[in-house]
């Protein structure tokens, strides 16, 4: 699948926001009123909606965003656009709260965290649900994606206790998603002798290709550049998301130490969500001979 | 809206012959043709002249080779295009309910007017059916040339898909398969018509009927007596002295 730089922003800012604003929500992060909290709320509510702003650069109409809320029955994408809705709204009063110092009951924060994670799910159901891309139709999708909000968020909570569990947990997921992902594709059983039927008659190849120029299937959805280097990427990402946070967190408390972590965080994420999509084969690259 | 049917009354589809198919690609550019000015109207090419063309197309046609275990190879010429299949993964999948499947005929089709381009639906469909339009940002697929099959003022030979309707070779039939007396029931039941990846369980309505085996040339001519002529004489003579040279 080709990697857009849109997608691969919105689902690790929104999913690191989402995480965070679980925190919050939580009571595990507890601002002082004031500047604090405005820069604490403000950050999570800045990644989480910057994220999702981010996901309309790759609509064709993002002028007509809004008609994703009304397919909440059967669509992932509408019921994460609902559930993002519902987390922010249900935030927004403990957020208030700590703002002004007004020291309100933190219920709805804990529904809001609730709906944060659920964000977060719906937006991996969104790639969990695809059979014709192996390698994401599998349980470990929306664990990676909701250990990676979880972990994130516990970074930049400062909560070395929570986020060094949370961390192995990650380090865990990955692994899994990896490899299981590596052998989904020949456990699913597609090939061009399925694809075309043909099978039966003998050993199949591409004879002619249907079209000399490019199109759309194969700019959007089959994406073999950059395989090459995914043993090293895949090193490179765990380093970075896992083990350096964990180390810096370690060492010590404090701004510094958290934000280092973060930034060696989110740079590994980003080489992790790249190799998601770069990674991903789907079916329909069969036809042309490619996977 | 883009909860899919239970059932539809009608579902119409194709029957594509892959014995017939020559791939001279004529339903392609009937499609083209058809679909640049029809409902989803006009389906948009960049750079159409220029060094790195591109464009929308419902319809492509694919060529494979075949190596049996023995004999010769064969060239298949193998159209691909939208299957309308009755448990379309592209339907439920779209958020604003552009897309969907008709109750009354079967028909999977794409409403433009509420298309956000979002590309979901292009991703669940297995068989590569459906392209964004890179100038209207929708997506576009085969309407099984809806504005034509119902449309009473082109005349009735006229009211079936382009691609059908274009086809030199008789290569791609039309009709209704929950009619098991149809002609193109009756055709894919005759010729062991199948259904394409049938493990992404999007149960197709489209059929393709398979090649038929091939004659092999026959070794034994009648003409072998006369063909092996064996020289006598001088010429006898001369082939006996130059094959011992």
């Amino acid at each position: 699948m080709h990697p857009a730089p849109s997608v691969i922003l919105f689902t690790v800012l929104s999913g690191l926001g989402f995480g965070f604003l679980a925190f919050l929500g939580a009571g595990l992060v507890l601002p002082q009123p004031g500047l604090n909290a405005l820069l604490l709320w403000g950050l999570g509510y800045g990644l989480a909606v910057g994220g999702l702003m981010a996901s309309t650069f790759h609509l064709g109409n993002p002028r007509r965003a809004w008609r994703a809320f009304s397919q909440w029955q059967s669509s992932w994408l509408s019921r994460e656009a609902w559930a993002s809705l519902a987390a922010l709204l249900a935030l927004a009063p403990v957020a208030l709260s700590d703002l002004l110092g007004l020291g309100w009951p933190r219920g709805f924060g804990l529904v809001g965290t609730g709906l944060a994670l659920i964000t977060v799910a719906t937006t991996s159901m969104i790639y969990t649900q695809l059979k014709t891309i192996p390698r994401w139709n599998h349980w470990t999708t929306p664990l990676m994606f909701v250990t990676f909000a979880l972990a994130g968020g516990a970074i930049l909570a400062g909560q070395t206790g929570i986020a060094l569990p949370l961390l192995v947990v990650l380090a865990l997921a990955l692994l899994a998603h990896w490899q299981f992902g590596d052998r989904r594709f020949a456990e699913v059983g597609a090939s061009l002798a399925t694809a075309t039927g043909l099978g039966h008659i003998g050993a199949l190849s591409v004879f002619e290709p249907a079209h000399t120029a490019d199109n759309y299937l194969l700019r959007e959805m089959i994406y073999v550049v950059g395989r090459k280097h995914v043993q090293k990427l895949r090193v490179i990402a765990l380093i970075c998301t896992v083990m350096l946070p964990a180390v810096l967190l370690s060492l010590g408390q404090g701004l510094p130490f958290v934000a280092l972590a973060l930034l060696c965080h989110l740079a590994g994420a980003f080489a992790a969500r790249w190799l998601f999509f770069a990674q991903a084969e789907h079916v329909v690259g069969l036809y042309y001979g490619k996977r | 809206m883009t909860m899919l049917p239970a059932s539809t009354e009608r579902q119409l589809g194709l029957a594509i012959d892959l014995d017939t198919c020559v791939g001279c690609q004529a339903c392609v550019t009937a499609c083209k043709g058809w679909n640049d000015q029809g409902q989803g109207g006009p389906l948009s090419d960049q750079d159409p002249y220029g060094a790195d063309p591109s464009g929308t197309f419902l319809n492509r046609v694919h060529s494979y080779q075949v190596q049996p275990a023995e004999g010769t190879a064969k060239i298949i010429n193998f159209p691909r295009s939208c299957l309308h299949c009755q448990d379309a993964p592209c339907v439920p999948v779209c958020p604003t309910g552009a897309s969907y499947k008709r109750a009354e005929d079967g028909i999977v089709l794409v409403n433009a007017a509420a298309c956000i381009g979002c590309g979901l639906c292009a991703w669940a469909c297995p068989y590569g059916a459906r392209e964004l339009d890179a100038a209207a940002g929708v997506m576009k697929k085969c309407t099984l040339c809806v504005d034509r099959i119902y449309n009473e003022n082109l005349p009735e030979i006229d009211r079936e898909p382009a691609c059908v309707r274009t086809c030199p070779t008789g290569a791609r039939h039309f009709g209704d398969f929950s009619d098991p007396d149809s002609k193109v029931s009756r055709l894919s039941a005759d010729r062991g018509g199948y259904a394409l990846m049938p493990e992404m369980a999007t149960r197709p309505t489209n059929r393709y009927l398979p090649p038929r085996a091939k004659d092999a040339a026959s070794t034994a001519s009648p003409l072998a007596p006369l063909l092996d002529i064996q020289a006598s004489g001088f010429a006898g003579w001369l082939d006996k002295v130059l094959g011992k040279i």
